[in-house]
């Protein structure tokens, strides 16, 4: 094994944009998946019983089909009903439907755990519906829901690799093409684990600083002093034994 | 009673749930500045009545007047309508996220749009009169239940309301923490808060009530002035419960 090959590899063009191909995947397909899986959240509370039937069939489909068969399925046969997207796009947009129907019942579980008097509490106040949600239903229910959509985000992270079937120039397909062209697969594959680490690190400790952040009574105690080097190392060895912790797929 | 001073009545109000007819027909009258002390057997339909009040629950049928207005009628005004009723919860109901202060904060910022430093003050303000200052920063999960319930009382005088609405304030309690929630509401009710007040704590009622309302099965039964309704001249029922109660 070379080491010197590796840290070439780790800071070639070709990497560099792989790596980038794969943060701006799951970056994209995790706002679109966190905001479907809001509205399918949403809709499943609504009276209108069509609407719920849509998002049962929604969930039904994209949890009941192999994410791995929604890509290859929009890639490959949406054009022969004539509806087209690069091979980005497709990508995205598969990881972003599938996604959502995983956020939507972390979500929704979220908005369930906030207990009814305190919808009722807001009300009893004057305020409206839209504030109430706003001030005292989503803050409650973000606390709940961040270590579950946090997982799912570092997922997200892994799962993206799967774009490399549909020849999305990702850091899997760039280690994977680079390796057997030089035949260093050790090499080449090493130099796309760092990277993916390297990254999934960050999202480890981005959620535990989002935890923190809204754990009113940890930034209490922060603001108080609670900052030296050995609190700093602590939280994050936290983040990353809580984080990423049971991912399905 | 003249008109002026009657602030709320609740004219022949029917509620009912499904197919269960949980209030019929109540009539109730408060004036300005009086405390309304409302006793009754448990599932007599006593919170119920007084989430009608606050629209919490609309009557199925029959009307609340508000200061000389029927509100009962168009639900769209109900949210301006609970700005003047504070209401008061068995279960406390803060705001788990924030803290004490905060949670005084919180409706007089969103639906007044006072500005946060006003806010802040009138934050401190209203826990000095409920007797925690020294807790603003305090979570409710950092609370004693009697703190938690006296900061609940803070948060809806916030509103500055013409009327406050209690349900049970101290049914939750540990008996050693009831007298400081009463005192607060004794206090209040002493400054001329107009109050009705679902308890039974009796003592509370001797020394607070003007009056005392007796419900069973959906009916008021009684209503009578407070020395009346102690001094033996209530009615059957409202005797045996008392009696109950008691012992
Ligand atoms: N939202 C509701 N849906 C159905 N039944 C209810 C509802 N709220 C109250 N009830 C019923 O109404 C009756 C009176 O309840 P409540 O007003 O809470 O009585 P109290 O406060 O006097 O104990 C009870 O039988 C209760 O089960
Ligand atoms: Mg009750």
């Amino acid at each position: 094994m070379s080491l010197d090959l590796v840290v070439q590899y780790l800071t070639s063009q070709s990497f560099l944009n792989g790596a980038w191909i794969t943060l701006l995947i799951t970056l994209v397909s995790l706002f679109f998946g966190v905001l479907a899986g809001f509205i399918i959240a949403l809709a499943q509370q609504v009276r209108f019983a069509p609407v719920r039937v849509l998002t049962v069939l929604y969930l039904w489909l994209f949890r009941g089909t192999p994410v791995l068969f929604q890509i290859i399925f929009i890639y490959n046969v949406l054009p022969s009903f004539d509806i087209r997207f690069n091979a980005f796009w497709s990508g995205v947009i598969a990881l972003s439907l599938n996604e959502g129907a995983y956020m939507a019942e972390i979500i929704r579980s979220g908005l369930q755990s906030v207990k009814k008097g305190q919808r009722v509490a807001g009300q009893a106040l004057g305020m409206s519906r839209l504030s109430i949600l706003r001030w005292i239903i989503m803050p409650q229910a973000a606390r709940i829901v961040l270590p579950p959509m946090g997982n799912q985000m570092i997922g997200m992270l892994k799962t993206s690799a799967l774009v490399s079937v549909i020849a999305v120039q990702d850091l899997l397909l760039v280690a994977n093409q680079t390796a057997s062209a030089d035949f260093r697969y050790f090499e080449a594959l090493t130099a796309a684990g760092i990277y993916y680490l390297g990254l999934t690190t960050i999202f480890m400790m981005a959620q535990g600083a989002m935890e923190s952040a809204l754990d009113p009574k940890l930034r209490r105690r922060r603001a108080a002093g609670d900052r030296g080097p050995r609190a700093v190392a602590r939280r994050i060895l936290t983040s990353i034994q809580t984080a990423g912790g049971d991912n399905v797929r | 009673m003249s008109a002026e001073e009657k602030i709320l009545e609740l004219v022949d109000v029917y509620k009912t749930f499904d197919d269960l007819t949980v209030l019929k027909g109540c009539n109730l009258r408060v004036k300005k500045k009086e405390t309304v002390v409302l006793i009754g057997p448990s599932g007599s339909g006593k919170s119920t009545l007084l989430r009608c009040i606050n629209l919490l629950e609309p009557p199925s049928k029959g009307s609340v007047v508000f200061e000389g207005h029927e509100v009962s009628g168009d639900l769209r005004g109900a949210d301006k309508l609970r700005r003047d009723i504070g209401m008061v919860f068995q279960n406390f109901e803060l705001f788990q996220h924030l803290s004490a202060v905060e949670n005084i904060m919180l409706a007089p910022m969103k639906v007044l749009g006072m500005s946060k430093a006003d806010a802040h003050d009138l934050g401190l303000e209203l826990l000095r009169k409920v007797h925690i200052p020294e807790r603003a920063d305090h979570f409710p999960d950092e609370l004693s239940g009697g703190q938690q319930q006296r900061v609940a009382i803070a948060r809806a005088l916030a509103m500055r309301p013409k009327i406050m609405l209690y349900d049970e304030p101290t049914s939750a309690l540990d008996p050693e923490m009831i007298r400081e929630v009463l005192d607060v509401m004794t206090e209040l009710s002493n400054e001329g808060m107009t109050t009705v007040c679902v308890t039974h704590e009796m003592g509370f009622a001797r020394r607070a009530a003007d009056r005392i309302v007796f419900m069973e099965d959906g009916c008021i039964l009684e209503d009578a002035a407070t020395e009346e309704f102690f001094g033996g001249r209530a009615n059957e029922r409202a005797q045996k419960f008392l009696s109950q109660i008691l012992h």
